[in-house]
């Protein structure tokens, strides 16, 4: 198939980079799908007859693999350039649908965690980390920008995956409209076909839509001498496998890990934490189901704006200071949350606004970061390998916080009290984070790949 | 520039600028279904 080929993907002269960023938000708006699964959750718990970790475990698959197929194929991302990559992607996240909805028709729930959570968790994968590279070639001026807008497209994708999916979900099952209504499987099952057609088109659109900037190619205007000028950016490369071999690369990894497990923190709690917190002596909470689930939503477009948001701005303030201001001024609004946050509602929604977008925003920098340390050259593929930071973060966010809910009582009895160890504990991680940003200094010499202008073209990059 | 001014540079301007405004509108139109649907739930915290 040669026609993927990224040769075939060249951007002719007078190509608009501005066609570059829809083509990659089409493909993260379809995996973004992946944090609206809980509009079926309950529907699959009464389908299967099985309990809501046993259909938890579906995400927990794909999550997990999300993080191992962007280490494992970034290099083969990399190499074989956005087109190959973006319709592999599609084939994996597509097949992970069919599969998953075959497993519900007829009611084998393992092969709802082969298809939505292996295969699709595959596709996941390759699909986050497909145009990151191409896009900070494309955006060499904004690259926090560029990636922003991509990656906020995957907080973006559950906001349209959730009302789509639920009326899908009223239209495929004839009893919708019946009191206490739960889907029925067979219209999840369809759901699942759905989805299949609509992320195909998506994605091939995105494939089909992306291009690479010719060899030296350079946006008018653009000066690389003012990005030589700052202290942590360099214009050397590092390749993937040397990367993980540098301090850099482990002290960045740090620092998300510490961003989203505190993120993760809230956002797993979310809706029966702004009820804890507001619980009267009487046991009722002064906050409602409906307002409690109009606070996720509220969280869910802080963590798509701060994507967006917090990656343009790290193109004026640099990589290092935006990771500062995430993790330290995140570790005071989680003091703040956990000392005044019950005091009134306005101020517990502004801190946990504000957290979350810090949240989205760290992921949305990464690439740029990484870019700024190791150069162009491999950037998809370290990307990759720093997305690792996530799956284990998505396994220590929440169990760090039900360990201490589990200890401080039963779920409907807790208080904002309650909460003020698990807070706490994210702060100290915050710190550590903090620290871990700030020992960030440019990478050594003997890691850079060797260019052909220069004397030491025969030496090569440091091997181990 | 002065290429910029013939027949065909001009046609080729309006065709990128086109494919842009549509593939914009592919991403943009969700995007903000989405956005507006979630406001509406998050009316009800202030409501």
């Amino acid at each position: 198939m040669g026609w993927l080929d990224r040769d075939r993907t060249i951007a002719p002269p007078g190509f608009n980079r501005w066609l570059v960023p829809p083509a990659a938000l089409a493909v993260h708006l379809c995996i973004g799908q992946a944090y609206a699964t809980s509009v079926y959750k309950t529907a699959l718990v009464k389908h299967f007859g099985a309990s809501l970790t046993e259909i938890g475990v579906i995400f927990s698959i794909a999550i997990v693999m999300l993080g191992l197929s962007a280490a494992i194929m970034g290099t083969w991302v990399d190499k074989n350039g956005p087109r190959k990559a973006m319709f592999t992607s599609a084939m994996f996240w597509v097949s992970g649908f069919l599969i998953g909805s075959l497993g519900i028709f007829t009611q084998q729930l393992w092969l709802v965690y082969l298809g939505y959570g292996f295969v699709g968790g595959i596709g996941l994968g390759i699909g986050y980390i497909s145009p990151v590279s191409t896009l900070i070639k494309w955006f060499p001026d904004r690259p926090g920008l560029a990636t922003g807008m991509a990656i906020m497209g995957f907080g973006g994708g559950a906001l349209i995956a959730s009302p789509v999916s639920t009326a899908l979900l009223k239209l495929y099952d004839p009893n919708s409209n019946a009191k206490g209504w739960v889907a029925s499987g067979d219209s999840v099952g369809k759901l699942f076909l759905t989805l299949a057609v609509i992320y195909l088109a998506y994605m091939l659109f995105g494939a089909f839509t992306i291009k690479v900037p010719a060899d030296g190619w350079q946006p008018a205007g653009f000066d690389p001498t003012k990005v030589k000028a700052a202290k942590l950016v360099t214009t050397e490369n590092v390749s993937a496998k040397n990367a993980v071999k540098t301090k850099q690369f482990w002290l960045v990894w740090i620092a998300l890990f510490c961003n989203v497990t505190a993120g993760i923190g809230i956002l797993e709690q979310a809706a029966p934490m702004i009820q804890d917190f507001f619980r009267q002596s009487d046991g009722a909470s002064l906050v409602s189901a409906a307002v409690a689930a109009g606070f996720v939503g509220l969280l869910s477009i802080g963590n798509m704006a701060g994507r967006f948001a917090w990656s343009a701005t790290s193109d004026v303030t640099g990589r290092k200071r935006i990771y500062m201001v995430y993790l330290g001024v995140g570790a005071v609004l989680y003091v703040l949350l956990a000392i005044a946050g019950s005091s009134t509602t306005i101020l517990y929604v502004a801190l946990a606004f504000l957290i979350i977008s810090f949240y989205g925003g760290g992921f949305a920098t990464a690439p740029a970061y990484l870019r700024d340390l190791f150069g162009t050259f491999q950037v998809g593929a370290i990307h990759g390998r720093l997305l690792t930071a996530w799956s284990a973060a998505g396994v220590a966010g929440p169990l760090i916080v039900n360990a201490f809910l589990d200890a401080q009582g039963t779920p409907g009895k807790l208080n904002a009290a309650s909460y003020q160890p698990a807070l706490l504990t994210m702060v100290a991680l915050l710190v550590i984070g903090f620290v871990a940003n700030l020992l960030v200094k440019p990478v050594d010499a003997r890691f850079h790949e060797p260019r052909p202008d220069r004397e030491r073209s025969n030496e090569p990059a440091m091997e181990a | 520039m002065s290429t910029a001014h013939t027949p065909g540079a001009q046609a080729a301007v309006k065709a990128s600028t086109g494919r842009l405004a549509v593939a914009w509108a592919l991403v943009g139109v969700p995007l903000a279904y989405g956005v507006y649907e979630t406001l509406t739930r998050v009316a009800a915290l202030f409501g």
